[in-house]
């Protein structure tokens, strides 16, 4: 081989792994600055209040988000209580049991389902949810957050069951377990990171939706009670105080999304905590 | 002593026939076969009916304007005259520069994270990373007018007017008055927005790549990127495609961030720089207020539109994706 | 199918919930973002008050509000603009409208080297909008304003890229002073095919790309210009005077045709006659059913009305809106009496 088609080589090596290093400062200096900015403009606005206190009219302090940032963790365990599982067994269908044409269908209609706009999931839920009863609820909101995580969580957890190796399953199969028994005892764990992953990922997707909640959830100024009234959410009060004319208010939309995005990183380093918990054990 | 040869008796499971199925049956395989494939259905469920009624409350537009709505310009609440083709476009056009701005450099972040950062640093950055997708799209747009509509009305605008503008053919894409709001600002904004969704889902697979694979392609001599680029990509190749089709689906979705960066000019121009509109930037600005039952129903129309829209898309990708099956990827 | 199920239980959950909460009144309520800020302010005020009674507004738009309250799924709305004739006819049952709030929408620019108030002439404002107009060296802007050195640079014109009741009041003295624009565009709109301009998201985007963008105009909200220190310009009433708005030119506005207004209240006072008159002002409305079944919802939303027309009226200026005139007062406090 000759010594130029070497150096070629190398250098090119050396440029494009330069280049992903590259590629991937820029990526997270782009979040750094999100960051900071959500935090300088919105870290003055964090307070005791903040947490704990109901919305105030404009002009007043002391006025705070406790009802919206129970009413997001209300509306994400709807969502994920609701869509999660369905997003799981369909992507174990696909990747486990299913026969060709139809595993080629639901693939493409998921697909179609992460395609349509938030707002229009939102009128879908609010023709099934709110028009039949004829009043706002979590619940509503919580259908139209749940549509829009499955399909995300469809396609990781297909994609990860598939690249546990077949040996694995062989394994299993060879020392007498049942289809389901391989997949639920030693396929599910083996993937469980990957699929976690996609779970995240959606549940943080929809934990900034606002438009889908505009017609479901609604909104409320109040503590909500159960399931069945409207409810706060943290991204609508972000949308309604950023396009109001009061700074004071402009600075709470910036700490709601900081709050959010705080909610967001508990929740996943949660997450993966109970997971590798129960992993070792 | 007799020497008859004493077997343990294994009981072989039936392998086929109405004894098979029963044993099936028993040992649980085909209830879990038909709870997965129920809640598989359900998202099949969820879809038609979507679709359905986005068909009927759509129906007074659809027989008012038939397939003149696909091609007509204007776009007029007062006069009832209503067309999505400049929707069309602006929908197509920055989720195209979304997708070429954001694959190369989702890609890339992934292999890097993936394949060259310590595995401890590549952890810590990919859960910051999945943070970005929490951000509220309100809040990308606030960004977008604050941070990146200046900079393009005042740098980058300018910038690429003087220098691609003067390229014959592809310089039309950069004439024009400059307002810093426009095609290419949206797809930039959603470039941010859609990239995290590509390197999270694209390191998590390129990790599942068996290590065999790297090691015999540099036991054969290939350099890191070599073995990266031709032989660890490829296996992963399923999983990269399927974070695209994500991130293109979000980016034709996607509301709030390019309603406040695009200009909303129901206008069809050549130059990137020039404003638009996208269909659920339209849908999202104007449903709120909508009153008039033509048109409410154009705009769900419109949504019904781009159901069609992410239809042939992802239909035409997945016909690419089988013309370039060329070996060389997990085997199915 | 289990979504249904769990819509069932969940209606019998909330009875029992509401049977639980004894005397609290819930009013829920959408509408106009306008007016939400005094609103907001006049439900919590009333709330401290009235402990039992919870308002809960959003202000998702006037469109939206008129058609959740059409079906059915709040208590009462909001808009910015009043109803139209048809929207009455296909609503099923009959709807009341009460003014609450006066405000009003003010050009703002941002032009290299000039720093005091311009005045715009009624033709200058429709034919800028128009397209007609595209030099800020015009001579239909520079005639209004004669000590001014105006520069010959294109005019970038910013409108509202969401519908909105800004937009509607805005194309509505549009309309009235212009048969071109009226001809062009239509009547007043919260959405209409604008013939030129960059569209921005709510008052913040307007003022954002207007700020931003030299040679540019938009309007927006008096209280978003006030709170926020934005100059905007004079704009020229019917009577040709150049009016700075401001809270009382608003209420002149209203109280300069008050004996013609119908006694439904659905009234447009933009473009009114007087010299004090600020001509780009409007009333905001509450949609209140004039059949309420709920007893104890009913009182709730007379007894707020009555408020709101008395103690109310004194948070306005705080907030920058204008306080409804004496006449109209009077009328509103009568027809409170048709709500059964």
């Amino acid at each position: 081989m000759s010594s130029l088609r070497i150096v070629w080589r190398k250098s090119l090596n050396y440029v494009m792994l330069t280049l992903t290093g590259v590629a991937a400062f820029a990526v997270v200096s782009v979040l750094f600055l999100i960051l900071g900015y959500l935090l300088w403009n919105g870290g003055t606005s964090l307070s005791w209040n903040f947490f704990t206190k109901l919305p105030k009219p404009v002009g007043e302090t002391g006025g705070g988000m406790a009802n919206a940032i129970v009413g997001s963790l209300k509306l994400l365990f709807l969502a994920a209580v609701m869509g999660l599982p369905v997003g799981l067994l369909a992507g174990v269908y696909l990747a486990e049991f299913g026969g060709k044409t139809f595993s080629f269908i639901v693939r493409y209609t998921t697909d179609l389902l992460n395609g349509v706009p938030s707002i229009v999931i939102g009128i879908f839920a609010y023709s099934l949810v709110v028009l039949p009863v004829k009043h706002f609820s979590a619940l509503a909101g919580g259908v139209a957050l749940g549509i829009m995580v499955i399909p995300i969580t469809v396609r990781s957890t297909e994609e990860f069951l598939r690249a546990v190796p077949g040996n694995m399953r062989e394994a299993a199969m060879a020392l007498g377990a049942s289809k389901w028994k391989t997949i639920a005892t030693v396929v599910l764990p083996a993937a469980s990171g990957g699929i976690l992953t996609g779970m995240l990922l959606a549940l943080a997707r929809v934990a900034g939706e606002t438009a889908p909640l505009l017609f479901t959830a609604f909104g409320n100024r109040f503590w909500s009670q159960g399931w069945g009234q409207p409810i706060a959410s943290l991204p609508v009060m972000i949308y309604t105080y950023a396009v109001a004319p009061y700074d004071d208010w402009h600075r709470q939309a910036w700490a709601a999304g900081l709050v959010l995005l705080a909610l967001v990183l508990v929740s996943n380093l949660g997450a993966r905590f109970i997971l590798a918990r129960s992993k070792a054990v | 002593m007799s020497a008859a040869a004493t077997t343990i008796a294994h009981e072989v499971p039936p392998q086929a026939g109405p004894r098979a199925f029963l044993h099936r049956l028993r040992q649980g395989d085909e209830i879990a076969h038909l709870i997965t494939l129920t809640f598989a259905a359900v998202i099949l469920l969820l879809t038609s009916m979507l679709v359905y009624e986005l068909w009927v409350n759509s129906h007074l537009s659809r027989t008012a304007f038939g397939w003149s709505f696909f091609w007509t310009k204007v776009w007029d609440p007062n006069f009832d005259n209503f067309g999505a083709a400049p929707f069309i476009y602006g929908t197509l056009v920055t989720s195209a520069v979304a997708l070429v701005l954001a694959v190369p450099l989702g890609l890339a972040s992934a292999i890097f994270l993936s394949e060259l950062a310590p595995r401890n640093i590549s952890d810590v950055i990919s859960f910051l990373i999945d943070l970005l997708a929490a951000v509220p799209s309100v809040i990308y747009g606030l960004l977008g007018i604050f941070i990146v509509v200046p900079l393009m009305r005042t740098t980058i605008g300018p910038l690429l007017i003087n220098t691609v503008g003067n390229v014959p053919y592809i310089g039309v894409l950069f004439r024009g008055p400059n307002y810093g709001v426009g095609f290419l600002t949206a797809g930039i904004v959603l470039a941010i927005m859609v990239v995290p969704f590509i390197i999270s889902v694209s390191r998590e697979v390129l990790l599942t790549v068996p290590r065999e694979q790297r090691e015999a392609a540099m036991a054969l001599g290939a350099t890191r990127w070599e073995s990266t680029w031709q032989v660890v990509v490829p296996w992963a190749r399923t999983g990269i495609m399927g974070s695209v089709f994500l991130a293109l689906a979000r980016a034709l979705g996607e509301t709030m961030a390019v309603t406040m960066v695009i200009g909303n000019a129901a206008a069809i121009k050549a130059s990137l720089l020039a404003p638009g509109d996208t269909i659920a930037s339209t849908i999202a600005n104007q449903f709120t207020e909508a009153t008039g039952d033509l048109y409410l129903s154009s705009l769900i129309e419109l949504g019904l539109v781009l159901f069609l829209i992410t239809f042939i898309l992802n239909g035409l990708a997945r016909i690419l994706i089988v013309a370039t099956e060329r070996g060389g990827g997990r085997p199915a | 199918m289990k979504k249904s199920l769990l819509v069932v239980w969940l209606m019998t959950l909330t009875a029992a919930i509401a049977a639980a909460q004894g005397g609290t009144v819930l009013l829920n309520a959408a509408g106009a973002t306008f007016p939400y800020p005094i609103y907001s302010k006049w439900f919590d005020v009333y709330h401290t008050a009235h402990p039992n009674v919870q308002i809960n507004y959003q202000s998702i738009g006037s469109g939206g509000g008129i058609r959740q309250l059409q079906a059915g799924t709040v208590d009462f709305g909001a808009s910015d603009g009043p109803m139209t004739d048809e929207q009455l006819a296909q609503s099923k049952f009959k709807i009341l409208h009460f003014p609450t709030v006066l405000g009003a929408v003010v050009p703002t620019y941002n032009i290299a080297g000039v720093t005091g108030e311009l005045n715009f002439t009624q033709k200058a404002l429709a034919g800028i909008y128009l397209g007609t107009i595209t030099k800020w060296n015009d001579p239909e802007i520079a005639k209004a304003n004669s000590g001014v050195k105006l520069p010959s640079a294109d005019i970038v014109v910013v409108h509202r890229s969401d519908g909105s009741g800004t937009s509607y009041i805005w194309t509505d003295f549009l309309a009235k002073v212009s048969d071109d624009w009226k001809n062009k565009v239509g009547k007043a709109a919260t959405s209409v095919n604008w013939p030129v301009g960059l569209g921005g998201k709510g008052n913040e985007g307007v003022t954002g790309l207007v700020k931003q963008t030299p040679n540019a105009i938009g309007y927006i909200e008096l209280i978003y210009a006030v709170q926020n220190n934005i100059p905007y310009g004079k704009v020229q009433n019917a009577a040709g005077k150049f009016v700075k708005a401001d809270l009382a030119g608003v209420t002149a506005a209203a109280a300069a045709d008050a004996k013609s207004i119908p006694d439904d209240f659905r009234v447009s006072i933009t473009n009114a006659p007087g010299p004090t008159v600020y001509p780009i002002s409007s009333f905001t409305w509450l949609l209140i059913p004039a059949q309420i079944q709920d007893a104890a919802k009913r009182d709730a939303i007379k007894d707020f009305l009555k408020w709101m027309l008395t103690e109310g009226q004194k948070y306005n200026e705080g907030l920058s809106y204008a306080q409804l005139p004496k006449a109209v007062i009077v009328r509103e406090t009568k027809a409170i009496s048709l709500i059964q």
